[in-house]
């Protein structure tokens, strides 16, 4: 069973070569009064739908470290293959280093066997890659795309579990955007319908769940087509109307005004290198 | 057979992003095979939760093993399902060197060997059925812990606990097709009704020498019972 393939896996599952180094690691910083630096991990809706003529992939932007937001704007989409995208949940560095891994394996695939990557390859892998790291991979993706038998869609679990269906939702927001498609799905529906069903469901996250916010990213999948949507929508109405209050909404009770007269001391100029 | 993994959340608690994905996807289940003259019926429901979260609510727990192999899957969705394509490769690949349909008992004593050999990672609660040549319809159960053995009518997953009465004052040995499928259907209903954990719809297959046909019955059209 020779394949090629980028990582070389280890006859025997997880390795914990670096566990001990990274406890004593821990201790010694601790000692010393730091703590060690926060997983940066994408609070989320992603979800994707199948629709008549392919599937429509959606997630939101923001990823959070700790209670702060790290990215405003960042890509939750992935590349798998011209015809195969994933949208990722969970731990950001697993999501990006999953895919990509998964990505370069299938594309050496597809270089052997002369033949566009099938969906229910890339989950196979994915699948195998995380069960053999019991869940310690923090990865929950959105796996969708289309191939010689048609527009697949899959939910696949950190654990290694997944699920095929015609709708799906991961991350924190995942409820909520739940919520919309049980509501509102179709089998078989247009393509406008369908990039509606999924802007709507990731709204639904990014107003509803915390970990979730800034702009709409769409990605449309058909035989032959990608439309990579970015950003598809941004979500910014709600924030703008709230920041500006007219004088009065708050009635002032006292004015103490303190003029501060600074004198210049020294004045020096830096260009700046813009070549 | 819920069993909490609260250890695990600890860390996490704080953190509203992993509430739903910091638990396993469970198959806690209600799942029954049943044989009969001429072949076997299996039975499942069709819920997977991640913690108090509905993660599938049409989940296909009767996974095909071979062609007239199936197997029946409770515990943890990751374990059993990538036990069950390892075996499925495995007993692809000796059927061929055999050139002949494989055994029921084979195909147990593949999912037996796995779960105890791994018995401390994993937790999969299998119900093995199908039909072979030589001894027609079998049932094998393979609980957590990796016993195998054979049984004519065998239950697992969380929502058995509530059905081994009505298993055993309602199995008769020598019933035909027709009257496992409405004892697997009701059996699987009231599991349903009472256990948390299993839900949606039932999903039957029979089988038999003629290869295997399935059925759906949805919510509206399960049996129905009192209404107390």
């Amino acid at each position: 069973m020779a394949s090629v393939s980028v990582c070389q896996y280890h006859s025997g599952g997880f390795s914990f070569e670096n566990c001990k180094r990274n406890a004593l690691l821990e201790a010694d910083i601790n000692k010393l009064g730091f703590s060690s630096p926060a997983a940066r991990k994408t609070g989320t809706t992603i979800c994707g739908v199948v629709y008549k003529d392919g599937v429509v992939l959606g997630a939101d932007t923001r990823a959070t470290e700790g209670m702060v937001v790290a990215d405003k704007n960042c890509s939750k989409i992935h590349y798998i293959s011209p015809n195969i995208y994933c949208c990722g949940a969970g731990t950001a560095a697993d999501t990006e280093m999953t895919t990509q891994i998964i990505s370069s394996n299938l594309e050496l695939h597809s270089l052997s066997t002369g033949r566009l990557p099938r969906v229910t390859t890339a989950n196979r892998m994915l699948k195998q890659m995380l069960f053999r790291y019991q869940g310690y991979i923090g990865a929950a993706l959105v796996l969708g795309g289309v191939d010689c038998n048609g527009p697949h869609l899959y939910s696949i679990y950190p654990h290694g579990s997944t699920d095929k269906l015609p709708y799906v939702t991961m991350g924190s927001g995942s409820l909520a955007a739940m919520a919309v498609f049980e509501d509102r799905y179709r089998p078989n529906m247009e393509e406008e319908e369908a990039k509606r069903l999924v802007r709507d469901a990731i709204a639904a996250g990014i107003f509803n769940d915390l970990g979730s916010g800034s702009n709409i990213d769409l990605c449309v999948i058909t035989k032959g087509n990608v439309d990579y949507l970015r950003p598809h929508d941004m979500e910014h109405h709600l924030i703008h109307t709230c920041l500006n209050f007219a004088h009065g909404t708050t009635g002032v009770l006292t004015k103490a005004v303190t003029p501060l007269n600074l004198e210049v001391v020294e004045e020096s100029v830096q260009t700046m290198d813009t070549s | 057979m819920f069993i909490s993994h609260n250890f695990e959340m600890d860390s996490f608690s704080q953190n509203p992003e992993f509430t739903i994905h910091s638990f396993f996807t469970f198959l806690d289940t209600s799942i029954m095979a049943v044989e009969f003259e001429g072949g076997v019926v299996i039975g499942a429901d069709s819920r997977t939760t991640t913690g108090a979260y509905i993660a599938n609510r049409v989940t296909d727990k009767l996974t095909p093993i071979h062609e007239r192999i199936f197997c029946c899957r409770s515990g943890s969705a990751a374990d059993t399902q990538a036990i069950a394509d390892a075996v499925t490769y495995q007993l692809g690949f000796h059927s061929i060197e055999l050139d002949e349909a494989p055994l029921v008992q084979t195909a147990a004593s593949l999912f037996r060997d796995m779960c105890y050999r791994y018995r401390e990672e994993l937790m999969a609660g299998i119900i093995v059925a199908g039909w072979d040549p030589r001894r027609g319809g079998q049932v094998y159960t393979v609980p957590v812990g990796g016993m195998m053995t054979r049984q004519p009518v065998s239950v697992g997953g969380s929502g058995s606990s509530y059905i081994y009465g009505y298993v055993d004052s309602n199995y008769r040995a020598g019933m035909s097709k027709e009257e496992c499928l409405k004892f697997t259907a009701e059996a699987l209903t009231l599991a349903m009704e009472r256990d948390g954990s299993s839900g949606g719809v039932v999903r039957l297959a029979v089988i038999s020498e003629q290869g295997v046909e399935r059925q759906v019955i949805l919510g509206n059209q399960l049996p129905k019972f009192s209404t107390v």
